[in-house]
């Protein structure tokens, strides 16, 4: 037997080394009766309240947004498939600075700071991760099942209501709380997007801690941020167990476009597409414009910068760091992701403390975690500080959660039974378990290695506060050339967005042609 | 504190006698082994790469460069770590920030000697604890093509920022969020005294807008050099105008297109010092004066966009021509800011946004 105790040692260990500890000592540091003050402040509770809000409604719209397109690019026969599955998952694996300008030139001037602009960007930002978390487990439904409840006189409406959709239910519950936590701890959105007046819970502890120094309210919002983060993973994580339902896996052929629904639903991805492609086509033709012509100026220019400072690296060789980093943070988190799902799975009784803990790096401060570090290094025993393999490491903590997202839906969707057949003809345990569950999860594993590829590529946070400056990857080059004026900064970073861009889809698009190939 | 504060006076006694003793013989000729100095900075920091090299070449000394965010950020860490640095030197702690640096002793008093070369507006700013090295304005920039356009005259003053014909047409940053946003509200706070929550309230009347950053401010919101917003007035640096020309798409042909606003700018002076605790703290000293040797400061304006704190070093022509120094810089001592930012950031806010 494989034991989930076993499997969950170095998920838990890494998240417990790099994650909790270092909160742990941001509490420890900053915990004093006036932390508990600032709980008081009706201002705290404004906060919270906008950024549960915020949260809330970026996720119930992100959802609604995704799921047709979702049911289309996995049931449908569709033109372009890999295409348009690329396009609407770019967005999500795309810094959110570089995005988030190209987002705000386009939205109307009096959306500008407000709700509506948040969710608009949060629901660009995240549709495509919904639509990868659902779709893994929707592609493997039995299409025979709603074929007979048809036959038996059930509704399009109702066969979706009453027998597809108890099936999709802990996936789509598994995306939700994704989107809930990376809205909930939402940074770049709400700093590009959002007005000054209505700060989210992450921007007031990036605030306090970075800015004002103000450490014991900084370690007050945090522990309020974690609170509440670990209640909802928690919940989250108990209700996707309790709706698990099993279901015969197959691999039902995409059906061609018949039913008006079934056509509205391949417009609408399409559309979504359209929409989604919007910004980022905007950054593309940006970048082919210098000094009001069309040009190719920008790209030789980051090929060989000619300016021979410390700022002028070659695209190579910032491309080069950025795949070096990706490719170790994309092992690390796959093998983090795939223990993890199994542990989690797997699990009898520790089941959701074990998937929450695992999930929780994406729902603690970024800067938290940062500033903890700091803190470890300090005072610890070890001075992590300056120690080039974190990068890969904090892209990985973002990206394994993922993984394991992906993963999970199917692995609890696989009928035990199957397990059991597989035992009782006398597999050795591990052979049992490839014929069962690792041939099942294999091919969502590339999907998912793709896509924890894709964001380590773009991840700007964690890498930030982590790499050298003589070696940048592209996203942090991007913003150190928007942070100045001048067209020539501003034309290099959208034409190394656009380099980004280009890396990050032959990324998706080879992972799914895998992936559906396997 | 008072042993620490007695070790501090020692350090700057011997310093002195040190640089007594050697008048102006740099340093880097008695550090000859191969050395690695940190120098912990912001992420705007940036140099010419020849210089670097060639400096470790004549002193042995390798500068690794560690940049920790921005200032305020840079500054956060220090204070944090001090006593147990990141790094020995530290460059791009501000006169704004100066004082929450040196009240958590993050320094080793260190003032280089060639400090006697600095203009001298600036050249005792550092208290005898860090070194000026270069200095800068944060000023409001004007898109002239938008106001010719018009035939409207551009604004003047700070005053006339809040009159009716303006209105709508100014974006500055949150000075909770960003360095430059923080720099303009210590310019009104410098200018107006206790009236600035008046001023501001005016500004909001008369439809500025704040926004979280600088390149959303600048490259967003604002409408000049080429760039798509609609208000032709933004808060950023007195070298933001040559700075469009020499990195225009063709800087031969390049035309200025926007100016700065004389009045209300505000002055941000860079030190460097060694940090307190620092492992090759000569080195780090080394490193010091050799920002202010007369190659680093003559680099200074192409490579930061800031103006060299030594007096006589030739300014680039873009500079001489588009980024006219402001005659009276709004400026606030560090000590006061230190005080009272905070107090300030909660009445801006109330103020201006809630």
């Amino acid at each position: 037997m494989i034991r989930s105790r076993g499997l969950a040692i170095a998920p838990v260990g890494v998240v417990a080394l790099f994650l909790l500890i270092p909160v742990v000592a941001v509490l420890i540091a900053g915990i004093r009766p006036e932390s508990l003050e600032i709980l008081l402040e009706s201002r705290t509770w404004r906060v919270v309240g906008f950024t549960t809000l915020q949260a809330l409604l970026s996720t119930v719209v992100s959802v609604a947004l995704a799921l047709p397109a979702t049911y289309a690019l996995h049931r449908l026969r569709l033109r372009m498939r890999r295409l348009t599955l690329a396009v609407l998952t770019v967005p999500f694996v795309l810094p959110t600075v570089v995005v988030g300008l190209a987002f705000r030139a386009l939205l109307p001037e009096s959306l500008n700071g407000t709700l509506t602009a948040i969710i608009l960007a949060h629901a660009f930002f995240n549709v495509g991760l919904v639509i990868r978390v659902v779709g893994g487990v929707w592609s493997r439904l039995d299409g025979r099942m709603q074929d007979a409840a048809r036959t038996l006189g059930l509704s399009s409406f109702n066969v979706f209501r009453r027998v597809t959709l108890p099936y999709l239910r802990p996936a789509i519950l598994a995306s939700t709380a994704l989107v809930a936590m990376f809205t909930f701890t939402s940074f770049g959105v709400i700093m590009v997007l959002g007005s000054p007046a209505q700060p989210t819970i992450e921007v007031e502890i990036y605030r306090r801690t970075t800015q004002i120094l103000d450490i014991s309210a900084a370690a007050g919002l945090a522990l309020l941020q974690l609170v509440v983060v670990v209640v909802a993973l928690i919940w989250s994580a108990a209700l996707q167990r309790r709706t698990v339902m099993r279901m015969r896996q197959s691999s039902t052929p995409a059906l061609p476009a018949i039913s008006a629904v079934d056509r509205l639903c391949v417009y609408w991805t399409y559309l979504l597409a359209l929409a989604l492609a919007l910004p980022v086509l905007a950054l593309t033709l940006r970048s082919f414009r210098a000094g009001n012509q069309w040009s190719l100026q920008w790209y030789q220019q980051i090929a060989a910068p000619s300016g021979g400072t410390t700022r002028d690296i070659g695209a190579f060789s910032i491309v080069t760091t950025s795949l070096r980093y990706a490719v170790l943070a994309t092992i690390l988190a796959v093998v983090l992701g795939v223990l993890g799902a199994m542990a989690v799975q797997l699990a009898t009784r520790r089941g959701v403390t074990l998937e929450a803990t695992l999930l929780l790096p994406l729902g603690v401060s970024a800067v938290t975690i940062g500033f903890g570090l700091l803190l470890v290094s300090i005072r610890g025993p070890v001075d992590l500080r300056g120690w080039t393999f974190l990068v890969p490491l904090g892209q990985a903590l973002v990206a394994a959660p993922l993984v394991m997202m992906l993963l999970l839906p199917i692995l609890r969707s696989i009928d035990p039974r199957l397990r059991y057949v597989a035992a009782t003809l006398g597999s050795p345990p591990l052979k049992a378990w490839w014929a069962v569950d690792g041939r099942l999860i294999g091919r969502a594993t590339v999907g998912a290695a793709g896509l924890a590829c894709a964001v380590s590529l773009g991840e700007f946070g964690a890498t930030a506060f982590l790499a050298r400056v003589d070696e940048p990857t592209i996203p942090l080059q991007i913003v150190r050339l928007l942070g100045r004026p001048g067209e020539a900064n501003f034309g290099s970073a959208t034409a190394l967005a656009v380099v980004l861009l280009a890396i990050t889809a032959v990324v998706l698009i080879t992972t799914e042609r895998g992936r559906t190939q396997w | 504190m008072r042993v620490l504060g007695l070790a501090a006076l020692l350090t700057v006694s011997l310093g002195l006698a040190a640089c007594g003793g050697s008048p102006t013989a740099a340093p880097s000729t008695s550090v000859r082994e191969p050395v690695t100095v940190r120098l912990l900075t912001h992420d705007s920091f940036v140099l010419s790469t020849a210089l670097l090299t060639d400096f470790t070449a004549r002193t042995g000394i390798t500068i690794e460069v560690v940049a920790v965010g921005d200032a305020g950020e840079l500054v956060n860490r220090a204070v944090l770590s001090a006593g147990k640095p990141e790094g020995d030197v530290l460059f791009g702690v501000d006169n704004s920030l100066l004082s929450r640096a040196v009240s958590a002793s993050v320094f080793a008093p260190y003032v280089s000697p060639e400090v006697s070369n600095v203009r001298p507006e600036i050249a005792t700013s550092g208290n005898g604890i860090v070194t000026p090295i270069d200095d800068g304005d944060v000023c409001v920039n004007i898109d002239n093509v938008w106001f010719d356009k018009r035939g409207v005259t551009p604004p003047k003053t700070l005053d006339d920022l809040t009159m009716p014909k303006y209105a709508g047409l100014f974006v500055t940053q949150n000075p909770a969020t960003s360095s430059p946003g923080l720099a303009f509200m210590l310019a009104t706070i410098a200018k107006y005294g206790d009236g600035w929550r008046d001023y501001w309230s005016q500004l909001r009347a008369n439809d500025a807008l704040a926004v979280n950053g600088w390149t959303e401010a600048y490259t967003s919101e604002f409408s000049g050099a080429g760039n798509s917003g609609s208000r032709p007035l933004v808060v950023s640096y007195s070298s933001s105008p040559p700075a469009e020309i020499i990195y225009a798409a063709d800087p031969a042909k390049a035309t200025v297109t926007t100016s700065t606003m004389a009045d209300g700018c505000y002055r941000q002076i860079e030190y460097a010092g060694v940090l307190a605790g620092a492992s090759h703290p000569d080195a780090a000293k080394a490193v010091i004066d050799w920002l202010l040797s007369p190659e680093v400061q003559s680099d200074l304006a192409l490579s930061m966009f800031v103006f060299p704190a030594r007096a006589g070093v030739a300014l680039p022509q873009e500079f001489a021509q588009y980024a006219p120094r402001p005659a009276r810089p709004e400026e606030l001592s560090a000590e006061e800011v230190g005080a009272n930012q905070q107090q300030w950031l909660n009445e801006w806010t109330e103020t201006f946004i809630s």
